[in-house]
């Protein structure tokens, strides 16, 4: 009996899904379906890219080392300008932060075997390499020279033939990301293990909900601005040209449409891994989940109405100022909201300095100052005073370098050992926490003081009174190229031989930590039942609460 | 705690795959909204220039009204026939779907041509001024969007050949084949409705 038993209970793959029970190497080069293999390939490319943008950087500041332009050549600075402003956006932090811990994590956080439409989000991936082979390509052409915003008249006059070749790539990036957002809108809203509730949606995938809608609304009107570009520099329209009745403004507003919400999309799903490293390593439940939640969707939603404080230079009229300043300064309103729940989740908790932690803390300091430089901005009087100087390169970096990619960092310390299945080193990811602390800090504050002195940004050469400045500008730049090669090395060396992780090395509440490490092709061989919120560390039902030794 | 028990203790199966409900209908609804916000760029770039110039349209760019009404009319009612053909696959009529769907292709290749007619006996082209830029690329990107959509129907009609593919409790292919239909025929309507019933106004 017991046999005839087994014979029914024998785990077969049904025979529309065959698989084998663990991936080979050369799996992850395939268009394969599984989300774990897909989370991988976005991350490793983008780790790629980043090398790549990161290079560009490099090079860019060892050319503002001296006023004049004696290391690159003005069109080759300007090609770097604007590719390395791409790549890090489009090819890192987006595919890094969404497609490669949205595709990881979400369907495990949920408890689903995989996200609703595998071979779409494997399609999604697929559309990335190209993207990158594009812009590398577009360098053959002289590279493009607009900068990543491509205003025209500008990106009409110059390097057509690479400014085409940038706008496909960003074409086929923007569908990527709408066509990744289906899957991750369906597989939260209807594959959540059938025991969760809203209210016990890791706070990640809340997050993730937010840029999602974003991505979805925002960057179908980015590609329209787009293609009308590809048709004013190949077809002969002229939409966006003045001499024959076009007008540019409406490209900025077509591009800001997308662009603005695209610092959201870089910087929500930053929010839900900092909501999710926070707890586990303070070993505290998170304060104010709800808060953190919710101020996701505002921020989704205010952030779809603010995006003309990127143009108030542009000849926009007195009403257009004052309810844009006004909408931008309230996205702040939600930005405090998560800033404070954080802090009052550290506060009194039995706060663990990890790597993880180091970098998520760190994240905090860097996003309040990158906030404050963001409300000046914001205010269109002061905006006016410092548009288009070294004060905007400072902010953003702050808030993309500091916030996003900080970040990043976190969430890889964070789950390297649930993706690996090995520990990374903490000693080198010390170091690489110290070099990168100090490398942001000296390359991205002197800029807001050059920006107030009027250095305006995007050019390969200056005035030589802003030459000490900028050296020490670029000592910082130097400290953070320096500082990758830590963490490349802890991540290439643990891989192959770091000490096994187990399931669950950090004693966290979500659901990827119930399966192994790495997890299972389909994640779990029974599904986890939900019976209590992700957060609740140190209380009396903390079922960690054993393994954890009180210090 | 969240344990890894299932619910079912008494039932330790399925390692294997698990079916979950069919949600592709639902992930070709987000698409479409997100499909339709491109449309949306492109109706207020054109509601920004005919708001901005004097003439609009400029000398020379008329548009006329007659046939592109015809064609209002043919992709409308088309919607409604493809509509039979989802309900007649509901009812199990493979049939009556593959005639409505058949006569739903007939109609949308019938739009098209009069399309490329309309096209080639227009006296401006797509550089001629501002006007014919928006014109011609808004009509053209709806024109590539139902041309789209006829390949999903001929898609459908061919899938349809083989015997029980699709049937009462099959019939996602053609239901969606219907939605993308129906957003084709809405986004031309606005289409219509800015491009020469404002313009004639």
């Amino acid at each position: 009996m017991a046999q005839a038993d087994l014979q029914v209970n024998i785990p077969v793959a049904s025979p529309s899904h065959p698989h084998p029970d663990k991936w080979k190497w050369y799996d992850y080069f395939t268009f394969n379906v599984d989300h774990k293999v897909i989370g991988i390939q976005y991350l490793v490319t983008s780790f790629l890219f980043y090398l790549v943008g990161g290079g560009m950087a490099v090079l860019m500041r060892t050319e503002l080392a001296t006023p004049d332009s004696d290391f690159l050549s003005p069109e080759l600075y300007n090609a770097f300008m604007t590719n390395h402003g791409t790549i890090m956006i489009f090819l890192w932090i987006v595919p890094a932060a969404i497609g490669g811990f949205g595709n990881y994590l979400i369907p495990l956080m949920i408890g689903a075997r995989d996200m609703a439409f595998p071979k779409l989000n494997a399609l999604a991936f697929w559309l990335n390499p190209p993207a990158g082979a594009l812009l590398l390509a577009s360098f053959y052409f002289g590279g493009a020279q607009a900068g990543w915003t491509s205003y025209p008249p500008l990106s009409e006059i110059t390097a057509n033939a690479a400014q085409t070749l940038w706008i496909l790539a960003i074409v086929l990036v923007g569908t990527s990301s709408i066509l990744g957002s289906v899957n991750f809108l369906v597989t939260m809203w209807k594959m959540r293990v059938p025991s969760m509730r809203w209210d016990q949606l890791p706070l990640f995938c809340w997050a993730m909900v937010a840029t999602s809608i974003l991505a979805l609304f925002a960057t179908p009107v980015l590609a329209a601005g787009l293609i009308l570009l590809l048709f004013d520099i190949n077809f002969g329209t002229s939409f966006f040209k003045p001499a024959a009745g076009g007008n540019v403004v409406v490209y900025q507003h077509l591009f800001w449409f997308y662009s603005h919400p695209a610092v959201y999309l870089m910087i929500l799903p930053i929010f839900g891994i900092m909501s999710e490293v926070i707890p586990v390593h303070a070993r505290k439940p998170i304060f104010g989940y709800k808060a953190i939640a919710y101020s996701s969707m505002t921020i989704c939603l205010v952030g779809l109405f603010v995006w003309v404080h990127h143009m108030f230079t542009s000849g926009t009229p007195p009403w257009m100022r004052i309810f844009f300043t006004i909408s931008t300064l309230i996205v702040a309103v939600p930005t405090g909201i998560k800033i404070f729940s954080w802090v009052a989740t550290l506060w009194g908790g039995k706060i663990r300095f990890t790597t993880a932690m180091l970098f998520a803390v760190g994240l905090l300091s860097m996003f309040v100052f990158g906030g404050l430089s963001g409300v000046t901005l914001g205010t269109a009087p002061f905006d006016i005073h410092v548009h288009d100087t070294y004060y905007v390169v400072g902010h953003f970096h702050y808030v993309l370098f500091g916030g996003s990619v900080f970040g990043i960092y976190a969430a890889v310390y964070h789950w390297f050992p649930k993706i690996t299945g090995r520990m990374l080193n903490e000693r080198l990811g010390q170091v690489h926490f110290v070099l990168t602390f100090i490398g942001t800090i000296l390359t991205f504050t002197p800029m807001h003081q050059l920006g107030m002195q009027g250095m305006p940004r995007r050019v390969a050469m200056y005035d030589p009174q802003f030459a000490h400045l900028n050296q020490l500008v670029t000592v910082g730049a130097y400290i953070l190229a320096v500082s990758v090669i830590p963490f490349y090395l802890n991540v290439i060396w643990s891989w192959i031989k770091g000490p096994e992780a187990g399931p669950n090395p950090w004693n966290a509440l979500t659901l990827e930590w119930t399966t192994d490490s790495p997890p299972i092709i389909e994640n779990w061989e029974i599904l986890p039942v939900v019976t209590h919120g992700p957060y609740e560390y140190g209380l009396d039902n903390d079922p960690t609460l054993e393994a954890t030794p009180s210090p | 705690m969240q344990g890894t028990l299932d619910s079912t203790p008494t039932a330790p199966t399925a390692i294997a795959h698990e079916e979950h409900e069919d949600l592709r209908v639902l992930g070709l609804l987000t698409f479409l909204a997100s499909e339709f916000l491109m449309f949306c760029g492109f109706f207020a770039v054109f509601l920004v220039f005919r708001n901005s110039i004097a003439e609009w349209p400029p000398e020379d760019t008329e548009v006329e009204l007659l046939l592109p009404a015809v064609n209002t009319v043919i992709l409308v009612s088309s919607s409604w026939v493809i509509n039979l053909g989802t309900k007649a696959i509901k009812h199990n009529d493979l049939a009556g779907m593959r005639k409505w769907f058949g006569i739903t292709a007939a109609m949308g290749a019938v739009f098209l041509v009069g399309q490329i007619y309309e096209y080639m006996s227009l006296g401006y082209g797509l550089q001629t001024n501002l006007f014919s830029n928006c014109f011609y690329l808004m009509t053209g990107f709806h024109g590539a969007h139902v041309f789209i959509g006829l390949l999903l129907i001929l898609g459908v009609l061919w899938r349809s050949r083989r015997a029980g593919h699709y049937s009462d409790v099959a019939h996602t292919g053609p239901e969606m084949a219907e939605i993308y239909w129906h957003f084709v025929d809405v986004v031309w309507i606005i289409l219509f409705t800015l491009i020469y019933l404002l313009t004639l106004i």
